[in-house]
């Protein structure tokens, strides 16, 4: 089982996020489950959303996890947020700044020795999409990072995903994952 | 005529989609609703799908709870399909029109998204809003996932407008937890869900002026006991048509349901019973202890209204020690499961040792851990033979343990 857990603001984009994700990979045959803690989260509150993926379908309704993955998508969750609760060994984390790697676990000690990607996703999305909308670029350093998919795969599955949506969108969307995919280090 | 709405074989949908896919492929007439949290996306989705022409029907926003299940009860005695969704607060205003609902035999179909009563608010899952419920002459179907919340909810029309029945059903799923979960879904496609629910029959219609009738009238002893006695007994024989209608369903889509559900009770010696989601999460603990040695097994109610008596005391056949585990605040009794089931093992002749947890109020996690640690007490007391922990225990609580007897 593949586990990961977002740390967003309510209205980042996090549950479009995860549930986008799982709609790619359900596409593949595998079994998913994305869900998020609510509470009476106003936007801009720091929350957490979850995707569950596995070959068997996901009988496990528990919130606690320990993560393979975590996706930061705003930048101070690093600093105020709990990012490396219920780690385990091998978690790997993704981290929306604009710091270089070195200098944000200089400013966050306790990212010190784990396994650290950083991506502007942020930056990013404002290139492209023209909004502070930072998910589906996260999407596109994960598939780099995890090799979940190739890039021109995940390219069209998500278009299927984001079909609802105006070309100009799906278009500049395409544009982010694609530039995500390249920037993550 | 409504457009069809493209599926695909296999949709990634959380319990209220699911729901609301269910209610649109059903054809409802009439949807009245007040929404609240965790059921909110049930009518919103409903009439996103109205209003883009996927639906032929109406949708009436009222000011209420009170008002929406009285405007489902009008539109059902009127000779139509009703149907809405609730939780929670919104549920105990429905309370009195419930009872409405069952005893003028109209089969409206309520989605309930399980959530917690205040106070305190919370807007998170627990069961309370189902046990509130549980005696007012409904149907309980209960779902553990998307999946089911959306095959249950089309078989709910099937079973509570069974000429036979005409009763209300409820569907419930859990808040959040299955409501909010996005999971693997596979739908009928519109035309295979529409032939399957069929086309609604109207019993004395109120609209039908050649055959004028009235709906809700008074009786006072000369006749209500006896019309409580009919409703009764025709709850009671619903369990034929709701397998009926389980097994149809079986043919159709090869997923198969039963009135009590379980899981590896073959050669069980220890089980736990509980409702939602929960079921699903004690699997997982029931297979990481029977790689631990443990033969640990999970029984849940499929159908908790009409009470299946004879099936659930079978479904716990011999085994030594058994978890009842309620998620609802017990009120100075002991949880409703453990009643219920302690009633019907007594009253059959069979001894196991019972224990009655409560956990997961208000949302609070259910971790497979803590599912494993029922396990590990169940496994003791059936090892010694006698209850080696109080027989009722609150947990995942913060702060001193409480337990009571």
């Amino acid at each position: 089982m593949l586990e990961i857990r977002w740390h967003s603001r309510a209205g980042q984009g996090a549950v479009t996020g995860a549930k986008g994700l799982a709609d790619v990979v359900a596409n593949t045959g595998k079994y998913v489950q994305a869900f998020a803690f609510y509470g009476s989260a106003k936007r801009g509150a720091a929350m957490t959303a979850y995707n569950r993926v596995d070959d068997q379908p996901i009988l496990n309704h528990e919130k606690f996890m320990r993560p393979d993955y975590v996706l930061v998508i705003d930048p101070g969750l690093t600093y105020t947020a709990d990012i490396t609760a219920n780690e385990k060994e091998g978690t790997k984390y993704i981290i929306t700044t604009h710091l270089s790697k070195e200098e944000l676990i200089k400013s966050q000690p306790k990212l010190e020795g784990k396994e650290v990607y950083v991506v502007d996703c942020m930056r990013i999305s404002l290139d492209t999409i023209g909004r502070a909308i930072p998910n589906t670029p996260m999407l596109g350093a994960l598939m780099k990072v995890s090799g979940m998919f190739d890039l021109e795969y995940f390219q069209n599955a998500m278009k299927k995903v984001l079909s609802k949506f105006p070309q100009k969108i799906i278009d500049a969307n395409m544009a982010a994952i694609e530039r995500a995919y390249n920037e993550v280090k | 005529m409504a457009k069809k709405f493209e599926l695909n074989e296999i949709e990634v949908w959380d319990g209220n989609m699911a729901a609301a896919q269910a209610l649109r492929q059903a054809d409802v007439d009439i949807v009245a609703a007040y929404p609240i949290t965790p059921s909110t996306p049930i009518v919103q989705n409903y009439s996103k799908f109205l209003a883009d022409g996927y639906v032929d029907g109406e949708f009436i926003m009222v000011e209420s709870e009170h008002s929406a299940m009285s405007g489902c009860v009008a539109a059902s005695a009127a000779g139509v399909r009703a149907a809405t969704a609730t939780s929670s607060q919104g549920f105990a205003l429905m309370v009195e029109v419930l009872y409405q609902a069952s005893g003028m035999r109209l089969p409206i179909v309520l989605t309930v998204v399980n959530r917690a009563l205040a106070a305190p608010l919370n807007v998170n899952g627990d069961h309370s809003d189902m046990y509130l419920g549980r005696d007012a002459g409904w149907i309980n179907l209960c779902s553990y996932n998307p999946q089911e919340a959306y095959d249950l909810t089309l078989m709910a029309f099937r079973i509570g407008e069974d000429l036979r029945v005409r009763l209300p059903v409820m569907v419930h799923q859990d808040g959040f937890l299955c409501s909010h979960t996005a999971q693997n879904v596979r739908p009928l496609q519109d035309e295979e869900a529409r032939e399957f629910v069929g086309e609604f029959k109207a019993v004395n219609s109120m609209l039908d002026v050649s055959d004028p009738v009235t709906h809700g009238v008074q009786t006072e002893e000369d006749w209500h006991f006896e019309h409580k006695a009919r409703q009764h007994h025709d709850m009671m024989s619903s369990f034929d048509v709701i397998r009926e209608v389980f097994g149809e369903f079986k043919e159709r889509t090869g997923r198969e349901y039963d009135l009590v559900y379980t899981y590896k009770m073959d050669d069980a010696d220890v089980a736990i019973v509980a409702l939602g989601t929960t079921v699903e999460s004690a699997r997982v603990a029931a297979d990481q202890m029977r790689e631990k040695g443990v033969k640990a097994g999970v029984v849940s109610f499929r159908v908790l209204r009409p009470f299946p008596f004879n099936e659930i005391v079978d479904a716990l056949g011999d085994v030594k020690a058994i978890a009842a585990m309620d998620r609802s605040a017990p009120g100075g009794t002991f949880g409703m499961l453990f009643n219920e089931l302690g009633a019907a093992l007594m009253a059959k002749g069979k001894r196991p040792i019972l224990l009655n947890y409560i956990y997961g109020l208000g949302g609070r996690d259910t971790t497979i851990n803590m599912l494993r640690e029922v396990y590990e007490q169940l496994n003791e007391c059936a090892q010694a033979g006698e209850a080696k922990y109080p027989l009722q225990q609150f947990i995942g609580l913060r702060g001193p343990k409480l337990s009571f007897y």
